[in-house]
């Protein structure tokens, strides 16, 4: 349970992401998933006070942001930093710091993953210079550097493009490939459908887990006509 | 007697390009015949290399060395010109009178290494007239290195004259080891069409006090510039910055964009200044001050840097 100036924010959150498994988290805004994400990677202000959270079967619970990130977690954040002055193959290598370093082909081909050309950015700026969209993408080229074991994505598919998409789907299927469990925040039916599993979220609580169609059609047709949100539907 | 003279000489010689080389240059560029350079330690003149379009004429002085440089008309220098200006001991006095010339239609990029690292009671000043000619183009990049007592003053100080059509940018940087005390005053008057970008970086650590005044008068119709200074400051610092644009004829363009992070006992202070005097100039203004961005922090946490690294990654940056 996490809760600010009284207020509850998420409470009932019971999730299990499997190995290499993709898992879609669905909602509408201000359901909490954005604040899940937070907690799970242990940001300030986000330290959840009831319940435990176990990874790998350790109990990470009070572990820092770092001691996290050193087990295997990490983030992309929907709106990424901006880092002034930082060059964009040093963010990169910075993921790999703590796994004996990363070699320039690596780096490149990180880029090229995330359909970005090494030659035209690893050595510009990651901040001003860059569009919302291609700081999305080397957001997601420092995930793929990092070789997480669990990777959260916050709204990977925002700022970028719809003929994007596929890509994103794709890139998603590649942590999954190389070895990765990833927790998907979205919207987009595109990313769900290309879930193992989804679960549901309003109000702080996740709903219901199962098969992402089918998590997806409730949403469509349980959720979105529901704008109170007063009293979230309940679980089937 | 000459031997000995030689000999002290090249120690001397030696010991600059250390210097120059802490300061983060490299020191084999002194010594190519073919690159134009100037070295003085104290008021020596270890080496001062013209090239092709340079008149290079020094006079050592009681404290330091008068140096009247002059980019010929026309000469378009194709290789950076280096400059060290430094001192080895731990205490001193070096004044540097520059008088920097680029005439019509000339260019030329000086990269100067100002180095004194094993500073505990130095005085170091340097007055400089730059006069840009005529669509010449003159680019400044200076970065000092005072070594890590901080027993030091800095006081540099440059009037720049940028006639129709000139162009000149500036890029000061003093990031590495303690600043010491430090006095920064350059001010520009642009003429027509004239081009005048300033860059400064510093970082300030332990008693560090700084203090930046930059001022662009634009005088000349069409005339642009930008002053942008990053200032990072820790433990017990202070800094000043003071950017001034003023905006005095018709369609001239000025931007002052200050940003600094404090961090510690640090105390910082920033005050842009924009005057504008003639209805179709304009001058805007932007500046920050606070402690680092805490998602960018969080971020490089996320990929496993420890809190300390990550804000000094941070910092570095913002610096680079």
């Amino acid at each position: 349970m996490l809760s600010r100036d009284g207020k509850k924010i998420l409470r009932g959150v019971n999730l299990e992401v499997g190995d290499q498994e993709i898992h879609s988290i669905i909602g509408a805004n201000g359901a909490g998933k954005s604040t899940l994400a937070y907690t799970l990677m242990g940001l300030q202000g986000y330290e959840h006070e009831e319940g435990s959270l176990i990874f790998d079967g350790e109990d990470i619970t009070k572990l820092s942001i770092t001691e996290r990130a050193r087990k295997g977690i990490t983030l992309a954040w929907q709106e990424p930093a901006r880092f002034e002055g930082l060059k964009v193959r040093d963010y990169l290598a910075i993921g790999a710091k703590n796994k004996g370093g990363i070699t320039e082909e690596e780096l490149k081909d990180a880029l090229r993953k995330v359909d970005l050309k090494p030659e035209k950015y690893l050595d510009r700026e990651v901040g001003e210079a860059l569009s919302g969209g291609e700081r999305k993408r080397i957001e997601l080229a420092s995930i793929i550097t990092m070789k997480p074991k669990l990777a959260i994505l916050d709204e990977p598919d925002s700022g970028i493009d719809v003929v994007s998409l596929k890509e994103i789907v794709n890139l998603i299927q590649t942590f999954k490939e190389n070895g990765s469990s990833v927790l998907v925040i979205t919207h987009r039916k595109e990313i769900a459908a290309a879930s193992d599993k989804a679960s549901l979220m309003c109000e702080g609580v996740i709903l219901r887990s199962g098969d992402p169609l089918e998590i997806s059609e409730f949403f469509k047709n349980r959720c979105i006509p529901c704008d109170s949100r007063v009293s979230p539907p309940k679980a089937a | 007697m000459t031997q000995i003279t030689i000999n002290t000489l090249s120690n001397e010689i030696e010991s600059m390009d250390a210097a120059y080389s802490a300061a983060g240059g490299d020191a084999a560029v002194l010594h190519q015949h073919e690159l134009a350079s100037l070295v003085i330690s104290g008021n020596k003149v270890l080496n001062a290399n013209g090239t092709e379009g340079i008149v290079l004429e020094t006079q050592e002085t009681k404290h330091g060395v008068d140096v009247k440089m002059t980019i010929k008309k026309g000469y378009k220098i194709p290789l950076p010109v280096h400059l060290c200006f430094g001192l080895i001991p731990e205490d001193g006095l070096q004044e540097i009178n520059m008088n920097f010339v680029a005439e019509e239609d000339s260019a030329v990029e000086l990269i100067a290494h100002c180095t004194f690292p094993n500073a505990v009671k130095i005085i170091h000043r340097m007055d400089a007239q730059m006069h840009i000619g005529k669509n010449a183009s003159l680019k400044y990049i200076e970065t000092h290195f005072h070594g890590p007592h901080g027993g030091i003053q800095v006081v540099p100080r440059a009037h720049i004259k940028i006639e129709e059509g000139g162009s000149y940018c500036t890029n000061f940087s003093l990031v590495s080891g303690r600043v010491g005390y430090l006095e920064f005053d350059y001010s520009v008057d642009a003429e027509k069409d004239s081009v005048c970008e300033m860059v400064t970086k510093v970082y300030g650590k332990k008693d560090d006090k700084i203090k930046v005044i930059e001022k662009v008068s634009l005088n000349g119709e069409n005339a642009r510039s930008v002053i942008k200074s990053r200032l990072a400051i820790t433990d017990n610092a202070e800094s000043e910055f003071r950017g001034i644009t003023e905006g005095h004829a018709p369609r001239a363009r000025g931007h002052v964009d200050c940003m600094e992070v404090i961090q510690g006992n640090a105390k910082a202070e920033a005050i842009p200044i924009v005057r504008v005097d003639n209805p179709l100039a304009k001058v805007t203004h932007e500046a920050a001050i606070g402690c680092v961005d805490k998602k960018e922090v969080e971020t490089l946490m996320a990929r496993g840097l420890e809190e300390d690294d990550a804000i000094d990654t941070i910092v570095k940056g913002m610096l680079a």
